[in-house]
C-alpha cells in the first residue's frame, strides 16, 4: 500500500458524509464557518447545510478581475480562494483592547473577557494553512503573544480541501506552500468527481480529527480513490495561473531599493491598501482611543492598517514613507524579504489575493520579476543613468 | 467635569443645505450628553436665543460664494478659539463649486428673473481658502458619529481619531467584496474614509462624498475606469460632484474635458 496519510487513515465519505460532519461539529459547539456565493463572490459565512456550498461555482481570476462561472458539474469546492481569508475570523478586523469608565474617584477598567468562540473551518486550502502558521508565529511566536488570537486559535477546528484545480492567480507552488495540504489540519478532504461518483477521500491529521470521523459514515479508501486524489492534486499543481522565481529573492529585493521599477508601479499604484486587507498574512493594526462627550469613559479599539496609509509610517513629525513608491516597495520588501529576517520564512504563500483584489491589477509576481531582469543588466547606473 | 464651565458652543451656516447641521440634531441619543457636555450658545437651526461670542468651538457649515460672507467668516474666527469646518461645502466648495466651470453671470441670468438682485461672487470656496481652520470633517452630510468623534476629542484634548485612507480600507475591514474588481467603477480607491462604504455594501460603486484621501492616485484610477468602460464624460461626471473643487478631484475632471467619446 502506497497511501501517503498510511494505512487505515484515509477513508471515503459521500455527500450526506460531509453532512454528517458539518452536524458532528454543530453538535460539538463549533461555529462552523464555509465558502458560500455572496454578492457575486465565494466568501467565508455560518453554514450548517452541504446545499448552502457553492455546489457548481467556479471563479474566474485574473489581476484586478474576479468573476463568478457556473461548472459543468456539481462540485462543491471547484473554486480557489476569495476576497476573504480565515484571517477576519481569527485576527478580526476590529476589536476592542480595553475600555474604562470614570467611577466617583476610580477609575474602572475592563478587559473584554478572553474569546471563548470555537470557529470549525471547513474548506481551508492549502496556501491558507500556510498562512494561518505564519500568522500563529507573528503573533505567539514572540514572549508577548495575542491572547486573544491564541484562544481562538487554539479552539479552532480546521477541515482542509485539497486543490483539484487552480486559479488564474494561483502561485501556491512557486511558494512552496500547496496545493495540497500536509500538515495543520484537523482533517483534509480531497473532493472526487468522476465515473466513481461525487466523493471526498478525507485523512486525519489530529486526534480530534480522528473522533470527529468516529460517527460519520464512511469507508475505507481503495488505491484508486488514493490514485484519483492525487491526480486531482497533481492536476492543479499543473494549473498554477502565476509562477514565482524564489531564487535569491530575499537578496534580490534588499539589492534593488533604487530600482527604476518602484517609479513605474507607483504611477499605477492607488495606495489604496486593498492588497494587504485581502493578504491572509498581513498583519498591521493601528491602535484608535476614543472618549466619550462626558469625559468619563474611554476605549482603546484596534483596527486593521495598512503599509500603504501615511499614519502607518507616522513619526513625531511625520509620514517616514511619503512616496507611494516607497510605500508599494515597504510592502513587497517585507513580504518576499525582510519576511524571512523577522519570522524565518517568506511572508507570502502564493493566494493570489494581492493580485485579483487590487483596483488596478498589479501583480506581485510581475513586479518581482521586473526587478529580476533588469537587475540582471549590465552596468545599468553605473554610468549614472538610472 | 462638574465644577468646571462648560466650554461654549456655536454652529455657524454659509452657502449650504444645512444637511450637516441637521446630523447634530440627529444626533438623538447623545444630543443630551452634548448639551450636558457644552453650552450651546450660538445654533439658530436649533434655538432662536442666540449668544454673543467668544466661542470655544466653532463649527462652520457651508461655503464662502458672496463677499458678505467673506467677511462674515473673518469675524468668526476671530470669535472662535477652535473652529472646525463640517461637510463638503466648507472643507472643497460643495456641488455649488460648480459654478467655478461656467460663467457666473451666464448663470445668474438664466435662474433669476431680475439677475440685477444678485450679489455673488464668481467662484465658490472652502473656509480654509479665507481663514485658519483647526479641523476639517469631510462629508456630504458629515457622519455624525464622526462629528461626535471631533467634538469629544476637542473635548478631552486629544487629536481626533479620523482616517484620512481610501475608503477601500473601511471596505474591507467590513468584509464587502470590492465591486471595482467585479466590474463596476467605483470611487473608493481615492476616496477618503469615514462614511463606512455604505454604497460598496450596497453592490454600487463609491460617489466620492468624502472628497479625497490623502493620497489619492486620481489618474490611475481613472485609467482604470476607461478599461472597465467608462466614456471620458462619466469619468469626468464622478470628479465633478460635491468634491468638484478639491484639488485632485478639479484636476482629474478637468484631464478629461475635451476628450469625445471614442464610441
Ligand atoms: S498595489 Fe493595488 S491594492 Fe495595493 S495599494 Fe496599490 S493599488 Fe491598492
Ligand atoms: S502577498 Fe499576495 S499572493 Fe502573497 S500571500 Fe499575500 S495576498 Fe497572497
Ligand atoms: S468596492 Fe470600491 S471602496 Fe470597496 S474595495 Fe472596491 S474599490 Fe475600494
Amino acid at each position: 500500500m502506497t497511501q501517503p496519510a498510511g494505512p487505515g487513515k484515509a477513508a471515503v465519505i459521500a455527500r450526506a458524509g460531509l453532512q454528517q460532519l458539518l452536524d458532528a461539529l454543530g453538535a460539538a459547539g463549533y461555529e462552523v464557518l464555509g465558502p458560500a456565493v455572496r454578492d457575486g463572490a465565494i466568501v467565508y459565512d455560518r453554514i450548517a447545510k452541504v446545499d448552502e456550498l457553492p455546489a457548481g461555482w467556479t471563479d474566474r481570476q485574473d489581476a484586478g478581475r474576479y468573476r463568478l462561472e457556473r461548472r459543468g458539474d456539481q462540485a462543491l469546492f471547484g473554486f480557489v480562494v476569495g476576497p476573504q481569508s480565515w484571517k477576519r475570523f481569527l485576527h478580526p478586523p476590529v476589536e476592542t483592547l480595553w475600555s474604562t469608565r470614570q467611577e466617583g474617584e476610580r477609575m474602572e477598567v475592563t478587559a473584554p473577557q478572553p474569546d471563548a468562540t470555537r470557529y470549525a473551518f471547513v474548506g481551508v486550502r492549502a496556501c491558507e494553512i500556510r498562512a494561518i502558521a505564519i500568522q500563529d508565529q507573528v503573533f505567539c511566536g514572540g514572549p508577548f503573544p495575542d491572547v486573544g488570537y491564541a484562544a481562538r486559535r487554539h479552539n479552532a477546528f480546521i477541515v482542509a480541501v485539497n486543490c483539484g484545480e487552480a486559479g488564474g492567480t494561483c502561485f501556491c507552488v512557486s511558494m512552496g506552500s500547496g496545493p495540497q495540504a500536509t500538515a495543520g489540519f484537523d482533517l483534509a478532504l480531497t473532493e472526487l468527481l468522476d465515473d466513481a461518483g461525487h466523493r471526498f477521500l478525507v485523512e486525519a491529521g489530529s486526534a480530534a480529527g480522528t473522533a470527529m470521523l468516529q460517527g460519520i459514515d464512511r469507508r475505507a479508501a481503495t488505491d484508486a480513490d488514493l490514485a484519483a486524489a492525487r491526480a486531482a492534486v497533481a492536476r492543479a499543481a499543473g494549473q498554477m495561473g502565476r509562477t514565482m522565481d524564489t531564487d535569491g529573492i530575499r537578496e534580490l529585493l534588499q539589492r534593488n531599493a533604487e530600482h527604476p521599477r518602484w517609479d513605474q508601479v507607483a504611477e499605477r499604484c492607488l495606495s489604496c491598501g486593498n492588497c494587504t486587507m485581502v493578504c491572509p498574512t498581513c498583519f498591521c493594526t493601528t491602535v484608535e482611543d476614543h472618549s466619550d462627550l462626558a469625559g468619563t469613559s474611554a476605549e482603546r479599539v484596534r483596527k486593521w492598517d495598512s503599509c500603504f496609509t501615511l499614519e502607518h509610517s507616522y513619526l513625531h513629525g511625520g509620514s517616514v514613507r511619503q512616496s507611494t513608491r516607497s510605500r508599494y516597495r515597504q510592502w513587497i520588501t517585507h513580504k518576499l524579504s525582510s519576511w524571512f529576517d523577522q519570522f524565518g520564512s517568506s511572508g507570502c504563500v502564493g493566494c493570489g489575493r494581492c493580485i485579483t483584489w487590487c483596483p488596478v491589477g498589479i501583480d506581485i509576481t510581475e513586479e518581482a520579476a521586473a526587478l529580476r531582469t533588469a537587475a540582471a543588466a549590465p552596468n545599468r547606473g553605473q554610468d549614472g543613468t538610472p | 467635569m462638574a465644577g468646571r464651565a462648560r466650554p461654549r458652543l456655536a454652529v455657524w451656516k454659509f452657502a449650504s443645505c444645512d444637511g450637516c447641521q441637521l446630523s447634530i440634531l440627529d444626533c438623538e441619543d447623545e444630543l443630551l450628553a452634548l448639551a450636558e457636555a457644552v453650552h450651546i450658545a450660538n445654533f439658530p437651526e436649533a434655538s432662536s436665543a442666540v449668544e454673543e461670542g467668544p466661542y470655544d468651538i466653532s463649527l462652520v457649515e457651508g461655503s464662502i460664494i458672496t463677499a458678505h460672507d467673506a467677511e462674515r467668516i473673518v469675524k468668526v474666527r476671530q470669535q472662535s478659539r477652535l473652529l472646525v469646518t463640517i461637510g463638503a461645502c466648507a472643507t472643497a466648495g460643495g456641488i455649488q463649486a460648480l459654478r467655478n466651470f461656467g460663467d457666473i453671470g451666464e448663470m445668474v441670468a438664466a435662474v433669476y428673473a431680475s439677475p440685477q438682485y444678485i450679489s455673488t461672487l464668481a467662484t465658490s470656496t472652502p473656509i480654509a481658502a479665507h481663514v485658519a481652520v483647526d479641523f476639517e470633517l469631510r462629508g456630504c452630510p458629515v457622519d455624525k458619529a464622526q462629528l461626535l468623534e471631533v467634538i469629544s476629542a476637542l473635548l478631552a484634548g486629544r487629536k481626533p481619531a479620523i482616517a484620512a485612507h481610501s475608503v477601500c480600507i473601511e471596505c474591507k475591514r467590513r468584509g464587502i467584496t470590492c465591486v471595482m474588481v467585479q466590474g463596476t467603477p467605483c470611487l473608493g480607491p481615492v476616496t477618503h474614509a469615514g462614511c463606512g462604504a455604505i454604497c460598496p455594501s450596497f453592490r454600487r460603486g463609491c460617489y466620492g462624498c468624502f472628497g479625497p484621501m490623502e493620497t489619492p492616485n486620481t489618474a490611475a484610477l481613472a485609467g482604470q475606469w476607461r478599461r472597465l468602460g467608462a466614456a471620458p464624460r462619466e469619468v469626468q461626471r464622478a470628479f465633478r460632484t460635491f468634491n468638484a473643487a478639491a484639488e485632485p478631484f478639479l484636476r482629474q475632471s478637468q484631464a478629461h474635458d475635451d476628450q469625445d467619446d471614442p464610441g
